[in-house]
């Protein structure tokens, strides 16, 4: 069901975790729907210079996750908010339908912790 | 992988090798349709008939209650609307739970649309009916009360003797899914008092592709294949000669084996549950703790994800199931464990071991040595770290 490396981002999920003092969180999805993420993000000159996450979820959530921190970093955050659900499933070879919500609620996670991010700089 | 465990047997077993050396004959040689009058054709009539003879005595019922089909989701359609539309004139009512298998909920579903009455009894949290709720649910246009033998999920050994008796005293009819019990507990239809039961013989170790429906006599319902007269008139279609004849093996060695190998998986079963309880913080047990089923094992793992647990396993070589919404196509967890009234994040964190007939006690160990961790693992890197801890 799985592509290869959906199972190799499954099995060994890049940069886990939380950064400490984050810039910017973004927490999507909730228990109920059995889906949730929390990313963190650390900001220097605009870009994305480290992200982790966490994630409850099934093997899309987790390989979604991890290649969203693969695909934002270093990455400035015009660029970063602008990575879709296409560009994530197309990373990691495709994911099956029924999975596709998993990759929004990782473009998703990425773009409000950039939003939270913004929202405290403005302050 | 070096090592395969199989924990799925309440998907589907595999065939004995006896089950297949008994079907063999009937592929190429003893070609025969049961049907035709000469000799090839009397041949396979009575395989099938021997067959049916072993089967019903196997559940103490006539051998013309017994009704070969296509396997337990066919059975049941069959059960539902065969008796639904056979009985329109006294009513359009059928009682049933929420817990079925969807070969039970579905053809109630597809009822309900064209306007039959459809209760669904209440469960407790072990996922137990309460016979008083069935008697208080019948009305004098009830005509069929569908409660599944065993749950298929979690395991739990529904109170059919005591249903049976407000069924018979009703004059209602009882149809129970029979498909993880059929070959593992003994059954008798007449202490169960059903008037109806299914059965699928790819869960003791028969073909996939054959089943039975056990009509009792006088029971009045209409075919739901027409076509030719097999069945007496009750199922239509050329018999499926071998996958009978590998139903009966499999009875065979059932009769032999099943009391023997209930005693034997249960004590496994426990072994796991008990082990996984005392190994992983936070591990329920789902269904009923002493009724159920001798091969299943069912808990959930709260705060790990059901499929992440179930992808990580299958890496170690460990095949078993989970009712988390990720397995199952659709975004709702498991309907079982809903009805039993539990919430759905902890849903999402169940898994179901069931055992067979190669499980081993060295099997148990190892799924205690590698699922922890797993579960430890997903755990750590959820968001919500203490959620699992205690209640939330």
């Amino acid at each position: 069901m799985y592509s290869e490396k959906v199972m190799e981002h499954f099995r060994n999920p890049r940069n886990v975790g939380e950064v400490k003092k984050p810039d910017g969180i973004g927490e999507v999805g909730n228990p109920v729907c059995g889906d949730m993420m929390r990313i963190t993000i650390k900001v220097k000159d605009d870009k994305i210079k480290d992200i982790k996450f966490k994630t409850l979820g099934c093997g899309a959530a987790i390989a979604t996750s991890s290649m969203i921190t693969e695909l934002a970093i270093g990455k400035p955050l015009k660029e970063a908010e602008k990575i879709s659900r296409q560009d994530i499933a197309d990373a990691l070879d495709g994911l099956p339908a029924q999975k596709m919500h998993c990759s929004v609620l990782a473009a998703d996670g990425l773009r409000e912790a950039i939003a939270d991010y913004r929202s405290k700089i403005k302050k | 992988m070096d090592r395969l465990i199989y924990l799925d047997y309440a998907a589907t077993t595999p065939m004995r090798p006896e089950v297949l050396e008994a079907m063999m004959p009937y592929f190429i040689e003893d070609f025969g349709n049961p049907s035709s009058l000469y000799t090839l054709g009397r041949q396979a009539r009575g395989a099938v008939e021997d067959a049916r003879d072993r089967i019903a005595a196997f559940i103490g019922a006539n051998p013309r209650e017994i009704v070969f089909t296509s396997g337990g989701t066919e059975s049941d359609n069959m059960a539902i609307k065969g008796i639904a539309f056979a009985n329109e004139k006294k009513g359009n009512h059928i009682i049933t739970t929420p817990i079925e298998h969807h070969a039970v909920l579905e053809p109630c579903h597809f009822l309900a649309k064209r306007g039959y009455e459809i209760t669904y009894l209440p469960v407790d949290e072990h996922g137990m009916v309460d016979p008083a709720d069935v008697e208080k649910a019948i009305t004098n246009k009830t005509v069929l009360v569908s409660i599944m033998h065993a749950n298929n999920e979690v395991g739990t050994i529904e109170p059919l003797e005591e249903i049976g008796k407000i069924t018979r005293e009703k004059g209602v009819y009882l149809h129970t899914d029979a498909v993880q019990t059929f070959g593992h507990i003994p059954i008798n239809v007449n202490e169960l008092g059903v008037d109806l039961l299914s059965v699928s013989a790819h869960k003791l170790y028969g073909p996939k592709g054959v089943g039975v429906l056990y009509i009792r006599k006088g029971t009045r319902m209409v075919p739901t294949a027409h076509g030719g007269s097999q069945e007496n008139n009750r199922r239509a279609g050329t018999h499926n000669v071998a996958g009978i004849v590998g139903l009966a093996k499999a009875v065979e060695i059932a009769e032999r084996e099943m009391v023997s190998e209930a005693k034997r998986l249960s004590e496994l079963r426990d072994r796991l549950l008990h082990g996984l309880i005392e190994k992983i913080p936070n591990a329920r047990l789902t269904g009923h703790p002493t009724k159920r089923l001798p091969n299943n094992a069912s808990v959930c793992l709260v705060g790990a994800e059901g499929e992440a647990m179930l992808l990580s396993l299958d890496m170690e070589g460990i095949s078993l199931s989970s009712g988390s919404a990720c397995t199952s196509g659709t975004l709702e967890p498991s309907h079982v464990l809903l009805a039993m009234g539990i919430p759905a994040e902890i849903a999402h964190s169940s898994l179901r071991l069931t055992l067979g007939d190669k499980t081993t006690r060295e099997d148990v160990d190892y799924v205690l040595e590698i699922l922890p961790p797993i579960v430890e693992r997903l755990r750590a890197m959820s968001p919500l770290d203490e959620a699992w801890k205690g209640e939330q």
